[in-house]
């Protein structure tokens, strides 16, 4: 593997931050407001972020797999 | 006496205890090697090891204890959520790493490696005894988990007759651990995840159906929290310093690491990171079982009856059953492979460390089978003799002890840098500062921050208590580096963190 590609491999895995952003601050989500048939914001927006995290994580995965 | 309830529970019982006796055959190994009995071989592909840990992990005590949380305190329960969120891209960065260097060197625990990063047994020794004391409760808590059902199903003679149930659980438990090792709780946790699966799907379906929908729940719960149905703002730092600190912790305690060592691959630890999520979405709908309860109209003193006579007072007695059996036996596969790991430690780092240095690699397995059936003795005498309170209280202790594990094994993974010395003064201090943080709350998880830090907040004391230590172990490296205090021998190679097998 050249140098270049793997730093280029290497930034993919910046993704792998964004969970940490979005779920370790709440105040982005301590709210009542916009429910969700019935959930509040505070627990769907979480339950999203179970799930985006994963898609994340496989992306990355996928992205830096080796090609051998 | 709910018979209906209790011959299914006795039903699927019989049907693991079995399972966990024919799994010694299951991909035939040497069971007289500790790789073989400890780590099933590390041969455990993607799906096994799905179940594995999603079975080791997502606890009986958390299917009883995060609900009533929820039950009892409100929002901050929810804290498991983003905990077991954040987890996971930190196991896609950091596991493959440790991986690769137990693999090529042969290590069968965390200290194993620490040992040989850094040349020093007695830091090994402090990491093996770290992990054991934390996992010693955190077995004794899963009897607390099956207890709750047991209970909710009748079964509350008082004295021996009380504890009887349980402790034949355990032994039978005990046995075919003895008799399989890995095997059997990978081949268990199976029919356990897959019977959460089903009580899970079926009860956030039927539940709210019963209740009138999610908004009458939540309505119910707001009722009875008032403002803590949602996180107020004195909570921010308590619920993201817990979520941060737990997701830390996990995967240093010795039974999270079995199943990292007893993957076949780096690959295998990846694709589960993006796949063990699941489990963690089934837990905040476990969660909000809490919240269901509140609605339902349960009333309990204790929020661990919360759930089991929700199931109750919602599903027909034979479905509560299998409801209860998938907890049931939800702890006997945490139960199980803590056990193997505390072995593991035990034997790897302090008896033939320290005890029998020229042992047979017969007595190595044997030494693990019978420190495996001691550990659950004892967890068992604890909750018998003692109480449960002091089991609780003794978790959270192993919770902020284990993570200060962290700078020896996870820094490690990056760098040698760290004095071995300094790792271990500043891993001490951290233990004493944690304990007394813990002890002056009255076994409260969170503590001021010094110097009017953040106007009074408060964070976990685990978190705090790590960044203590890190700090010791920094600034005293500077210092033996400055006086010309060598490091260890480092046994590893720069290419040993990326061997693939």
């Amino acid at each position: 593997m050249t140098s270049p590609s793997k730093k280029a491999s290497r930034l993919w895995y910046i993704l792998l931050l964004i969970p940490f952003i979005a779920t370790l601050w709440p105040p982005f989500y301590a709210g009542n407001e916009p429910r969700l048939a019935g959930i509040p914001y505070f627990y769907w927006y979480q339950f999203l972020w179970v799930i985006i995290s994963a898609i994340l994580t496989a992306i990355v995965y996928f992205a830096t797999k080796s090609k051998t | 006496m709910n018979w209906t309830a209790l011959t299914v529970f006795l039903l699927f019982f019989l049907f693991v205890t079995i399972l966990g006796f024919v799994s010694a055959n299951w991909r035939k190994g040497n069971l007289e090697l500790l790789d073989e009995w400890g780590l099933g071989g590390r041969r455990f592909g993607t799906i096994v090891t799905w179940f594995l840990l999603g079975g080791d992990l997502y606890t009986a005590y958390t299917f009883i204890a995060v609900p009533a949380s929820m039950y009892g305190k409100g929002a901050i329960g929810f804290f498991a959520v983003p905990y077991t969120i954040i987890i996971y891209p930190f196991v896609f960065v950091v596991m493959p790493k440790l991986w690769s260097v137990a693999k090529k060197h042969g290590y069968v625990t965390a200290s194993d490696f620490v040992r040989g990063r850094y040349g020093s047994s007695s830091l090994a020794l402090a990491v093996a005894i770290t992990g054991i004391l934390a996992t010693m409760p955190y077995i004794a808590l899963q009897l607390v988990g099956m207890q709750a059902v047991l209970e909710a199903m009748g079964l509350t003679g008082s004295g021996l007759a009380g504890d009887l149930p349980l402790i034949i659980a355990f032994a039978v438990l005990a046995i075919y651990t003895y008799n399989s090792g890995l095997r059997a709780p990978a081949a268990i946790a199976i029919v356990k995840d897959l019977m959460i699966y089903i009580t899970i799907i079926v009860a956030i379906i039927y539940i709210p159906y019963k209740l009138g929908g999610f908004g009458p729940i939540f309505d119910a719960a707001a009722a009875k929290h008032k403002a803590a149905v949602v996180l107020g703002a004195k909570a921010y730092a308590p619920y993201a310093t817990l979520a941060l600190g737990s997701a830390l912790a996990l995967f240093l305690y010795p039974h999270s690491l079995t199943g990292i060592f007893s993957s076949s691959s780096r690959e295998v630890i990846k694709r589960n990171s993006a796949l063990l999520p699941a489990y963690s979405f089934v837990l905040g709908i476990i969660a909000l079982l809490g919240f269901m309860a509140i609605a339902a109209g349960v009333n309990v003193t204790n929020g661990n009856d919360a759930v089991p006579q929700l199931f109750l007072r919602m599903f027909p007695d034979w479905f509560s059953g299998f409801g209860f059996a998938a907890i049931g036996i939800g702890a006997l596969v945490p139960a199980a492979i803590m056990s193997i790991a505390a072995a593991n430690l035990f034997t790897r780092n302090i008896y033939k460390e320290y005890i029998n240095k020229t042992c047979t690699e017969k007595q190595e397995s044997n030494v693990a089978k019978w420190f495996s059936l001691l550990v659950k003795i004892g967890a068992l005498a604890f909750i018998i003799l003692i109480n449960k309170q002091d089991a609780i209280n003794l978790q959270l202790l192993g919770g902020i002890w284990i993570l200060q594990t962290l700078p020896a094994v996870v820094i490690g993974l990056y760098t040698n840098w760290l004095n071995r010395w300094a790792l271990l003064i500043g891993w001490f201090v951290a233990m004493v500062w944690g304990t007394y943080m813990a002890a002056s709350t009255s076994f409260g998880n969170q503590y001021k921050l010094p110097f009017g830090l953040g106007a009074g907040t408060t964070i976990y004391s685990g978190l705090y208590a790590l960044i203590v230590n890190i700090v010791v172990a920094v600034v005293l490296t500077v210092i033996f580096r400055v006086v010309g205090l060598k490091n260890g021998k480092d046994e590893t190679a720069e290419q040993d963190y990326v061997f693939e097998g």
